[in-house]
């Protein structure tokens, strides 16, 4: 049985609006008060959220957790730890691992290992498209499905041709599983690795031209128009993909998508002296790009933000740009960052909640959860007061490669509660009692 | 992240390791030249070798093939009297899952003195400077696509040699500027010594996107480019580009961008025409071109050996470096 834990006078932010005054009451992982007045009787930790923002827990829509298969990077259990930490409810892992997630064993041993370290934080497992990612032959997505996954993913993999997508496309809508793609035009792409402009032009790096995402999502919308299918796209990169998304949302097509954080916070600039820090896929883009993924996040054309987590060990990145590994470690910065956001007028507090929890929840078909009477306990005070530069050695998750190191927070996370259970507080003593 | 033009140069601004072109200041860069002047003579002496650096050693590290480039190298490290040793690192131990950070350790712990690096990746000799260890230089000899700064200044110092005011000079690089290398140290040179106009010229599919933010006015149209050039600069274009999704046909790119006699008639005498080498005959250029009086070609190959010299002379043949 958990602690019950009251919260008082905190400030809080939903995906509706923002409140002067919320007080919480939680009782058995779930919130059984939410009002302006605190609620009465004994609880076992009292906090004072004086000053500090109340605010539904992040639900991150991919995570590599690296196991099975790359444990010398990072594992279950200390990524899930790290989540816990961050404030990181939920999470979606996509199905890239060594096995790849392409039969209900790789599922079965995942969900005994996330079992198996006791962590509260939701693992939501995506099944492979096709037989290990390969491209040609369509996964058993039925199996997947019963054995618990929540949809069907290709990552930044290529599928072979355009029939092999919509077969993809048709067969996961048969079992009601939405498609999560990376969209990537493979041919296009190419060995690239940074985006198509002056700066891979002056550090000869070969090039990723944004023709290679926005072919790939015309080729995906036109697929989704003729067969009624779902796609959620992930990690967009440039304004012209998102614009896209955005009108085919408009018109009413049953797609989504969500970017990187990084992705608002960074450009090309990144890559100066070949920081590999700053080797991400799909790359950082240009100025106008970042410009119009945050205007899209803003208006809802990209409906939800993620931290597109991949924790590497030091060598991974230890080496030549092009010879090193995508990816950034990104739980540790998913909230102290997204905060930055909201300093710079990029989206509000209810936006960002919007993107980080709300619409994460609903593309990973989940139930709605927010700061609710009934909801689980899922949530984060915020202190918008402790800025610093990020640090990677503070990390928690064993990934330390971020190309944030050094940009101030917009804020901390002083308390991370998930399923009623409080897994990190940073709080001044008179705060909190027990 | 310290860039390579920052990370090359010393806190007095002198040259720890050569990387690139890229930021390099005139005075610097015409400095290399003067030098390398100082030590042509050399060659031409009874005895091709000077004392200074002596008891150094030089370690030329090649990751892609190359005859030429790599006995320059070694020719200008034994005529300044260093001992010099050749990995070929195509079939060493980066073969066999060895890091290039680990086989740098284990150099290092040679007592090497300097890097010479050649690489397919760009920014592998800045790597190597990254960590390199103190008194460890590194001279890039070729990253990926990235640069090739001896190249660039054996070419401004061949062109100096007959034309000494470089910025009344309208030249045009023409080629594979996509893949060049050589083409972005030689774009940064020529800025830095002031080139009063710098063309780049070749089809859509070799020219980088964003290559005009170099200083540079790009053209398709190989006439209406070398209008009024005083230099040809030409490129080597590899031979599995010949054909495929860049071009279709080394006869076809000749017709369109080789450098042919009527074109050279029309640039007039006073033309001067270069090339990195090997060159291709009847593709970049008309076979007749390459030994015409307006060739510098042979000359540019003659001059690598005293830039180099120069370079590592001025790296490691002033005492210990930090």
């Amino acid at each position: 049985m958990s602690a019950s834990i009251r919260i008082i006078h905190a400030r809080a932010i939903d995906a509706h609006g923002e409140y002067e005054r919320l007080s919480l009451g939680i009782r058995e992982g779930r919130i059984v008060h939410a009002d302006a007045t605190p609620p009465d009787g004994l609880w076992d930790i009292d906090i004072d959220a004086e000053g500090l923002l109340l605010a539904p827990a992040w639900i991150e829509l991919a995570a590599r957790l690296r196991e099975p298969g790359a444990t010398h990077k990072a594992d279950i259990a200390s990524e899930l730890r790290a989540a816990a930490r961050c404030g990181v409810a939920a999470v979606a892992l996509p199905p890239d691992t060594r096995p790849v997630v392409d039969r209900p064993a790789v599922v079965d041993w995942i969900r005994t290992r996330v079992h198996g370290t006791g962590s509260p934080v939701q693992v939501h497992i995506l099944g492979a498209a096709t037989v290990n990612l390969a491209g040609t032959e369509i996964s058993e997505m039925g199996a997947l499905a019963n054995a618990g996954c929540i949809g069907i993913a290709q990552c930044g993999d290529a599928l072979r041709d355009t029939a092999v997508m919509r077969r993809v496309l048709e067969y996961a809508a048969s079992f009601d599983l939405p498609l999560h793609v990376q969209p990537v035009d493979a041919a296009l792409a190419g060995e690239g690795c940074a985006h198509e402009g002056a700066m891979a032009t002056r550090m000869g790096l070969p090039p990723v031209p944004v023709a290679a995402e926005t072919c790939a999502v015309g080729q995906w919308l036109s697929l989704v128009e003729a067969t009624g299918a779902r796609v959620h796209f992930g990690r967009l990169s440039s304004g012209r993909g998102a614009e896209m998304v955005a009108q085919a949302r408009a018109a009413g097509l049953p797609v989504s998508a969500d970017v990187a954080l990084h992705q608002l916070l960074l450009t090309d600039a990144a890559l100066r002296g070949f920081d590999t820090a700053a080797h991400v896929q799909p790359p950082l883009r240009s100025e106008a790009d970042r410009a119009t993924l945050c205007a899209q996040l803003a208006q809802g054309g990209i409906s939800a933000l993620c931290c597109d987590h991949q924790p590497h060990e030091f060598d991974a990145k230890n080496a030549p740009f092009d010879l090193s590994e995508p990816g950034a470690s990104g739980l540790d910065t998913a909230w102290s960052m997204a905060l930055s956001l909201l300093d710079a007028e990029i989206i509000d507090g209810p936006q960002l909640i919007r993107a980080c929890h709300t619409q994460p929840l609903e593309i990973l078909g989940q139930p709605a959860q927010g700061l609710a009477v009934g909801a689980r306990a899922d949530l984060v005070l915020l202190d918008r007061a402790q800025r610093a530069a990020v640090d990677p050695r503070l990390f928690t998750s064993r990934g330390r490669n971020t190309p944030l190191a050094g940009k101030t927070t917009g804020g901390s996370v002083a308390l991370s509660c998930i399923a009623g259970v409080i897994e990190h507080e940073s709080l001044d003593a008179h705060r909190l009692h027990r | 992240m310290k860039t390579s033009a920052e990370l090359q140069l010393d806190d007095d601004g002198r040259l720890r390791h050569l990387l690139t072109t890229e930021g390099m200041s005139r005075e610097l860069l015409t400095e290399i030249l003067d030098t390398a002047a100082q030590f042509a003579p050399v060659a031409g002496a009874p005895v091709k070798k000077v004392p200074l650096l002596r008891g150094r050693t030089v370690l030329n590290l090649f990751f892609e093939a190359s005859t030429r480039t790599r006995t320059t190298f070694e020719l200008a490290a034994t005529r300044l009297s260093a001992d010099v040793l050749n990995i070929d690192a195509q079939t060493s131990s980066t073969s066999k899952g060895e890091t290039l950070f680990d086989m740098q350790r284990t150099l290092e712990a040679m007592q090497v003195d300097m890097f010479v690096i050649r690489h397919g990746s760009s920014g592998a000799a800045h790597f190597f400077a990254q960590h390199a260890a103190p008194g460890v230089s590194v001279l890039n000899a070729g990253d990926g696509r990235h640069a090739h700064p001896t190249q660039a200044l054996l070419d401004m110092y061949t062109l100096r040699c007959h034309r000494p005011d470089i910025s009344q000079l309208c030249v045009a690089i023409v080629g594979d500027l996509m893949h060049s290398r050589v083409a972005r140290s030689d774009i940064h040179a020529l800025r830095a010594l002031g080139a009063r106009e710098i063309r780049v010229i070749a089809p859509r599919t070799l020219m980088p996107s964003g290559i005009e933010t170099l200083g540079v006015i790009p053209y398709t149209d190989m006439d209406r480019g070398l209008d009024g050039v005083d230099v040809v600069m030409l490129l080597r274009l590899q031979r599995e580009r010949m054909r495929g999704s860049l071009l279709a046909s080394p006869g076809e790119f000749h017709r369109a961008f080789g450098l042919t006699e009527r074109r050279l008639a029309q640039l007039g005498s006073e033309a001067l025409v270069m090339h990195p080498g090997p060159i291709n005959r009847g593709v970049e250029l008309a076979g007749d071109i390459a030994y015409s009086p307006q060739s510098l070609i042979l000359q540019q190959v003659e001059h690598g050996i005293a830039i180099r010299m120069a370079v590592m002379a001025m790296i490691i043949g002033r005492g210990p470096t930090a």
